[in-house]
């Protein structure tokens, strides 16, 4: 069966657009978490959320496009071009002998959330001014396909393509589902997740959830694994990720490889109360058993990291069945960005790339006292170097959602 | 009733619902410039009638919108309309 | 491995018209249409006031009243159908492992219905733009990111497998069948629930169709207002529905003696990379997207029986796929019949792929083509057998089915009957 490269990415996320910024301030331990400050947000009981600064849409989108996208929908697009140029592929201009066209690349870019700020607003128009002011780009600017359904258009992508939505463990399943794709035929595939719904009434969803943190003080707001943990912060931005076929990428002379990717596996929680087992575990042996690897191989573990005290416990005692006690290095820099949804997976799995790279696992902010129980080898306080190989991601959606990746480097 | 739309109005509507491309010109005279060339499609122009309707309460019909090839006619279309204070063909008043 | 074949032993629909398989059959073969004005909301504020609308009393489906709570339109539809199709299937309880059972759920629109209500509650009717978070309901988080909703097919079926939501727009009903059928083929899983649902005839959604023209304005004849295919056509007609599958590794499903509907031998998606709601006139991805479909099932394009086409019955679908028929099927276009459900049932978004995979089953099922209701007046540019008004009985063994939705998704599906001896 073909192998399943990363040959280009890109991210948007509250501390970096573009994979190197991005990658600076996570080994720099430097958060972008604050105060909300896209409407006032002093009367809700969370206040603070990763967001994106110093984004200008105009600067990276044809002005054609801004009327009808989402803020969400304009960092996929952003993204996927910076993703492309990074692989070395512009579609439709360089399509010189070897070059992927047409039929051969396709998109899947999962959305746990939707176009929520565009289509917040025209909510409003309907109901405060009448069905004849709703825009005509809302019959697409919020559906969870638009972001691949722009990608496609934008760069002439007409491979299988798809959107999926698993909340925060959509954007692996999206990378899960762009191997498959590759390996049933598809030379490449743009795959990876992105999310924002920070308008009053997506961040109203949010806090409904009941997993926000109530917290002032952005270095102790979300603090995966510690025992003062209190909830997430939310988040926006996403990343994605170039899938290619090993061969595709030599035919053509693509100039980098980041990674495998080496096996993915996704599993669903029993209903709450059944008295069954959170399938976490299920989905790392898994993961492991399709890439052909064992526990032993695996030299770093990006967790879900909830920042929520069951959930994290239960995510130690997973990792710790899997690796034995203090048995892998595990790490979270989302403690800086917040939780992503469906971005959230794909800008671990662009970090842990980065980590095969450069020989680097970034630590986990802020996070200060792991209970001992939890049997953890947590990177805190500054980044470890270790001649990483092999690194597994892991993201959990609300409602029972686990997907696992493994990567590896790209000559192992 | 309201005042006649000028090129100005226009493409500020234009710009609000479609966008603008730099590649076309925008700011050169459009006047005669085909809307495809403008990379309007009919999407775009279904979104500016829905804006004119709203400010200049003149209701195109969509197989005259459909017709409209360049700004001048949408612009003489409306502004038809709204001097003669009641509907041209396939143009309803508010 | 080897060779995986996947197979359909289990059907759940709730569709307008109908409340569960046999009365959706019965509608489609006597080409009785099921649009009305709408009467869930007062429409008249609006273009388009005709949908096709389900008669679901989520008591009478055996729903709780904790579970009403918790679930919402869009998912109790799902659930009731995942209901339906595992006790079709007979497929017991424990029979797969729980982690050897997928889920892949398709909608376009997910809990629309649902943040629409809540939206009217937190922004008391829409005059406020700050809603307050005390009035939120604990559901909120669910309709923003509806991770419930594949999670309630999951907790139904008792799946620990790859689970997840194939939001593809109006092609999702097809392409969650698909991905299902991918995760058995590759081995995976060896059972799935698939489908899709959408509950999408609440207002903010309705406006948005209005807006670009989409769905029909005739009002004033609810029941002849869908007509694919038709010269007078002039846009869908909005609907609600969902449709549930048992899918099943082959071998396993002979081996426990299942009721085999049919086997998905083939199936395809392209995107247009075009517009994100227009179509090109020659059709050539969704020709593409058949030929994919039909060369994974090892088909020749003569082998097809009948095409289940998307039909939506606005001027551009139908022109767009009578093309994709013409240059993908060649000569055989002309002879196959080709018809429209969505005639009869109306649009339902992300669900009507499913629901028309269904209607594919029971077709092979029954050797009755379904008709496409409201075809009067035949339209010079769609010149092929629309097998219009009345269904026709004939051998139905290979059929394929045609999805096309914004984003420029164009996807198709090939069933076949296992003939005699699985049947």
């Amino acid at each position: 069966m073909s192998d399943a490269v990363i040959t280009g990415m890109s991210v948007a996320s509250p501390i970096g657009l573009g994979t190197e910024e991005h990658w600076k301030s996570v080994l720099a331990g430097r958060h972008g978490i604050g105060e909300v400050d896209r409407f006032d947000v002093s009367g809700y009981p969370s206040r603070l959320a990763g967001q994106i600064r110093g984004f200008e849409a105009a600067d990276h989108l044809p002005g054609r496009l801004l009327p009808q996208t989402d803020v969400s929908t304009r960092y996929a697009l952003a993204m996927a071009r910076w993703a492309l140029e990074d692989a070395g592929v512009e579609p439709g201009t360089t399509a010189g002998p070897g070059a992927p066209a047409d039929y051969d690349m396709g998109v899947v870019v999962s959305s746990a959330q939707g176009g929520f700020d565009f289509t917040h607003r025209e909510f409003r128009k309907l109901w405060s001014q009448g069905p004849e002011y709703v825009s005509v780009y809302e019959s697409f600017a919020w559906f969870y396909a638009v972001d691949t359904g722009q990608i496609s258009i934008r760069h002439g992508l007409r491979g299988p393509s798809a959107a999926l939505v698993a909340e925060q463990a959509g954007g692996l399943d999206a990378v899960g589902h762009a191997r498959r794709t590759v390996r049933r035929g598809t030379r490449l595939v743009v795959a990876g997740g992105v999310d924002s719904a920070l308008d009053p009434w997506g961040w109203a969803a949010q806090l409904a959830g009941g997993r926000v943190s109530t917290a002032r003080e952005p270095e102790r707001a979300f603090l995966p694994f510690d025992r003062d943990a209190g909830g997430h912060v939310p988040g926006e931005g996403g990343a994605i990720l170039v899938v290619e076929d090993a061969d595709s990428a030599r035919e053509r002379g693509a100039p980098r490889r980041y990674g495998r990717i080496a096996g993915h596996a996704a599993t669903f929680d029993p209903p709450p109360g059944s008295g069954r087992p959170s399938a976490l575990r299920r989905a790392v042996e898994l993961a492991l058993a399709d890439a052909g690897r064992t526990a032993h191989d695996i030299g770093v573990v990006f967790a879900d990291a909830a920042g929520v005290p069951e959930l994290d416990r239960a995510e130690a005692e997973a990792l710790r069945a899997v690796f034995g006690p203090y048995g892998v290095p595990v790490t979270a820099p989302k403690a800086l960005t917040g939780r992503l949804y469906g971005g959230g997976g794909p800008v671990d799995l662009l970090c842990a790339l980065l980590s095969l790279r450069d020989g680097v696992v970034p630590h986990t902010a802020h996070t200060a006292r792991v209970p001992e129980d939890y049997g953890l080898d947590l990177v805190r306080d500054e980044p470890r170097g270790l001649p990483v190989r092999s690194a597994l991601v892991l993201a959990r959606g609300r409602r029972g959602f686990n997907s696992a990746v493994v990567v590896t480097a790209p000559d192992s | 009733m309201t005042e006649p739309m000028d090129m100005n109005t226009l493409r500020r509507i234009l710009v609000a619902c479609a966008g603008e491309d730099e590649a076309a010109a925008p700011a050169g005279d459009i006047l005669d410039v085909p809307f495809t060339d403008l990379g309007y499609d009919s999407l775009a122009l279904m979104e500016s009638a829905a804006r004119i309707k709203q400010e200049f309460g003149v209701d195109i019909a969509d197989d005259v919108l459909t017709e409209l090839e360049t700004p001048r006619a949408l612009l003489d279309l409306v502004n038809g309309s709204v001097r003669a204070g009641r509907p041209a063909e396939g143009v309803r008043v508010a | 491995m080897g060779e995986r074949r996947v197979v359909i032993t289990g059907i759940g629909v709730r569709a307008p018209g109908g409340s569960g398989t046999k009365e959706f059959w019965e509608l489609l073969v006597n080409g009785r249409t099921a649009t009305r004005r709408i009467s869930f909301f007062d429409p008249s504020p609006f273009r388009s006031r005709v949908a096709g609308e389900v008669d679901f009393d989520a008591r009478a489906e055996g729903f709780g009243p904790r579970e009403i709570r918790r679930m919402d339109r869009a998912t109790q539809f799902a659930v009731a159908c995942t209901r339906d199709a595992l006790a079709d299937s007979g497929l017991s309880p424990g029979a797969v492992p729980p982690h050897r059972i997928a889920v892949a759920l398709g909608t376009a629109v997910a809990s629309a219905t649902s943040l629409e209500d809540e939206y009217l509650v937190m922004s008391d009717g829409g005059k406020d733009w700050l809603v307050d978070p005390d009035h939120l309901s604990p559901y909120m988080f669910d309709y923003l990111s509806p991770g419930a909703m594949p999670a309630e097919v999951a907790w139904a079926v008792g799946a620990e497998g790859p689970v997840t939501m194939v939001s593809d727009g109006c092609t999702s009903g097809l392409d969650a069948v698909g991905y299902a059928v991918q995760l058995i083929r590759e081995g995976t899983v060896d059972a799935a629930v698939a489908g899709a649902t959408d509950t999408p005839i609440t207002p903010i959604v309705v406006a948005c169709f209005d807006a670009i023209k989409a769905t029909t304005p005739r009002d004033d004849e609810p029941a002849l207002a869908s007509r694919p295919f038709d010269a007078t056509r002039n846009g869908f007609v909005i609907a609600e529905g969902a449709a549930m599958f048992v899918l099943e590794e082959y071998e396993a499903a002979r081996a426990r003696g299942a009721p085999v509907y049919a086997e998905v031998s083939g199936y395809a998606t392209r995107c247009n990379a075009y517009h994100m709601t227009g179509l090109k006139k020659d059709g050539r991805e969704m020709a593409e997207a058949i030929r994919a479909a039909l060369d994974e099932a090892r088909l020749d394009r003569t082998a097809v029986d009948y095409v289940n086409a998307h039909g939506s019955g606005t001027k551009q679908n139908d022109r767009h796929e009578t093309a994709a028929f013409k240059r993908s099927l060649g000569d055989h276009a002309r002879r196959v019949p080709v018809s429209s459900i969505k005639s009869m049932i109306g649009h339902s978004l992300g669900a009507i792929g499913s629901i028309e995979i269904a209607a594919c089953a029971l077709a092979i099922k029954h050797d009755v083509v379904p008709p496409t209701a409201n075809l009067r007046t035949p339209d010079p540019e769609c010149d092929l057998d629309y097998v219009p008004l009345t269904a026709r009985e004939q051998r139905v063994d290979t059929v394929l089915s045609v999805g096309s939705g914004f984003g420029g998704f164009q996807s198709a599906m090939v069933l076949q009957g296992l003939g005699g001896a699985a049947r």
